[in-house]
């Protein structure tokens, strides 16, 4: 399967949006670890933005960065991927059932703890009645997410707005699953480049399902170090390969023992 | 749309489900016919009182496969009986045989997974600081990928595994993504539905929302409906392109999805999203509304979903299409709910079957759409099946006898 890749996201620790991190991915700057902030979403109502959990932030934050130049965002269908989802509403509505003191569940935590929420914020947020899909996938998250999206860009021949990420969860999920710091990389993907224009594509993307696990590729450096820590950012090296506007063939591990074949051709 | 030529329709080539009645096809089935539901009072510990759930019977005696037995949990559970119900391991495997196991894909709905293993642990947290037991395995039951996981090991299988969740449309969400795959030429089969089981989070929280009925059964399109009743369930189906699949198997032939862009826990009110979403699925299926028969109406039995249902059924159809929902027999299976509606629309298409509301005696006077309350029987082509849920999810299957 074949689409485009447009207009690029991503947030992590030292990595503070696409424009500010490009020459840290192409390798030009040195990586240094920093705090990841999330900024409330301006997208949303002020009522709604004060409210939003760091999950959604990071989500929307990541979407908006991606969509920045696109002239209707509310067109693209989207395709959210995360492993963990909203784990911490998630864990403080597990501490709320298990409260010696009574069961007292949050109205609005439980409708934020679903795993669509943050596609419901951004659907909400930009006023968009698109089709959108919300996946798991553990380690695997983003490949699920790329998989699913590169097949729509193919099948529907629209563009889609695809976003994974994670958040670490609270004690005592953290332990049992230890995520590293907030990690979101966004993309939006579009079919022939014949059908948009005065949009930039940065590079072509072949897509291969492979029923053998990804081959061992060692980190050659501490931001490759970062893949490993939160199932987001096994998008970094789609992404190192995009700034650096470079042709790579990339392995990213959808299971245990299945990946994706990436061939990217920068435009 | 780009998509209907190539796409649709697909083969539903087996069906399973497990619901309150039981496990199968065929205690549902019955059930339908004499109108009797399987909602019960909440016979499980702490759960909100007076609440009616759909629980499915023997489900805590169901054996895991010992290789596979770290995945152990309340809705893998649910998944192998599923797998052993109407003969779909041996079709699912039997298709797997033909394309080759990496050839066909595994793509499941839930919207809890096996989150109801972790309510067991944190009840044996350590006092000391509260960690969850060591022998409490995460990935394999609580994470949201252990569904499709469990079942793509179960049927040896390796092709791609994935595990949707969009609140209450993850299980006909999921067939819809199953059939994009099948059209890319990734894969040629695929076992797609949802799965979702009884959890106190899934029960506290919509009593927080005060969305649950209590002291009886829920009522569909009930003038004095007041909630949801909770149940829990599994819908699976074996699809393949119509070519491939048994002659006389029923056939999915279209789907579509929308957001509302709206609200996260209220539906639009006159429906806007699930007008886009029944009318992305006919154009899918290359149908006017006219084609359709009967719709299945997702039908939760609240105030706000039923009449909003209602304006967005009446929109697109007036009130020349009977519809109703069955979840006054099964309960509202959440994640699940999408996929064991698809296979009660192929059930009703083969019996002719329109099964009115349950427990309706007239339907709510302020509906507009042609609302059933009794069964009525009629030969039926194409069925409609609604979801909706959470963070403004809409999607509509659209079932049809073979040669429809």
């Amino acid at each position: 399967m074949r689409c485009w890749i447009g207009s690029v996201a991503v947030i992590g620790p030292g990595l503070p949006g696409w424009a500010a991190s490009e020459a840290v991915l192409a390798g030009g700057s040195p990586w240094t670890r920093t705090e990841v902030t999330l900024p409330p979403p301006a997208l949303l109502p002020p009522t709604e933005r004060r409210r939003t959990s760091p999950t959604v932030r990071l989500a929307l934050a990541a979407a908006a960065e991606a969509t920045a130049e696109e002239a209707d965002r509310a067109a693209l269908e989207t395709v959210f991927a995360s492993s963990n989802g909203d784990g911490v509403i998630v864990g403080s509505i597990l501490d709320a059932l298990h409260d010696p003191a009574g069961v007292t569940v949050s109205p609005t935590q439980f409708h934020n703890s679903v795993h669509n929420a943050p596609a419901g914020y951004w659907h909400i947020g930009v006023s968009s009645t698109a089709p959108s899909v919300s996946l798991g996938g553990y380690d695997g998250s983003f490949a699920a997410g790329l998989l699913t999206a590169v097949t729509t860009v193919a099948v529907r021949g629209r563009a889609v707005l695809l976003c994974a990420y994670d958040v670490p969860m609270s004690s005592p999920l953290a332990a049992v699953r230890p995520t590293g710091a907030a990690f979101a990389a966004a993309f939006v993907l579009r079919p022939e480049p014949g059908s948009v224009s005065g949009s930039s594509l940065r590079a072509a993307l072949e897509l291969r399902y492979r029923a053998v696990p990804a081959p061992e590729a060692p980190p050659t450096d501490a931001l490759d170090a970062l893949a490993v820590e939160n199932p987001a950012a096994r998008a970094l090296p789609l992404l190192r390969a995009l700034a650096a506007r470079r042709a790579a063939v990339l392995h990213v591990p959808l299971l245990e023992d299945a990946h994706l074949e990436l061939r990217v051709a920068p435009c | 749309m780009p998509e209907s030529a190539a796409m649709w329709p697909l083969s539903l080539s087996a069906c399973t489900v497990v619901t309150a009645l039981g496990p199968g096809v065929a205690p549902l089935r019955r059930a339908l016919h004499v109108r009797q539901g399987g909602l019960a009072p909440c016979d499980l510990p702490d759960m909100p009182e007076g609440i009616w759930i759909g629980r499915v019977p023997g489900l805590e005696d169901v054996a895991l496969p010992p290789p596979l037995a770290s995945f152990a949990c309340r809705n893998n559970r649910l998944a192998e009986l599923a797998l052993a119900s109407d003969g779909f391991m041996a079709a699912a495997e039997a298709a797997r045989d033909r394309y080759g196991p990496e050839r066909m894909a595994v793509v499941l709905g839930t919207s809890t997974a096996g989150i109801e293993q972790t309510e067991q642990a944190y009840r044996r947290r350590d006092p000391a600081d509260g960690a969850l037991p060591r022998d409490f395995d995460y990935a394999r039951t609580h994470d949201l990928q252990s569904l499709p996981r469990y079942v793509r090991a179960r049927l040896g299988l390796k092709g791609p595994a994935l595990v949707v969740s969009t609140a209450c449309t993850s299980g006909a969400h999921a067939v819809l993504e199953a059939a994009a795959l099948i059209a890319a030429g990734l894969v040629d089969a695929a076992v797609a539905g949802g799965v979702d089981s009884l959890c106190r989070m899934t029960l506290h929280g919509f009593a927080s929302l005060e969305l649950l009925t209590r002291g009886g059964p829920c009522r569909p399109c009930a003038a004095d409906r007041d909630g949801i009743s909770i149940g829990e369930a599994a819908g699976l189906m074996l699809l393949e392109r119509a070519a491939a699949g048994p002659e006389d198997a029923p056939l999915l032939l279209g789907a579509g999805a929308s957001s509302d862009g709206h609200h996260m826990s209220s539906p639009h009110p006159e429906g806007l999203g699930a007008v886009t979403a029944m009318r992305a699925a006919l154009a899918a299926a290359g149908l006017d509304p006219e084609a359709v028969d009967y719709v299945n109406l997702h039908g939760t039995g609240t105030r706000a979903n039923d009449a909003m249902e209602d304006r967005a059924v009446h929109h697109l159809f007036g009130d020349a299409v009977p519809c109703s929902s069955t979840k006054g027999w099964t309960g509202h299976a959440l994640g699940a709910s999408g996929a064991v509606e698809a296979v009660i629309a192929a059930l009703c298409l083969e019996d002719g079957l329109v099964p009115g509301c349950l427990g309706v005696e007239t339907p709510d006077p302020e509906f507009r759409s042609n609302v059933a309350a009794g069964n009525r029987t009629a030969p039926l082509r194409r069925v409609l099946s609604n979801s909706f849920g959470f963070g403004g999810s809409n999607c509509s299957l659209v079932v049809g006898r073979p040669a429809a």
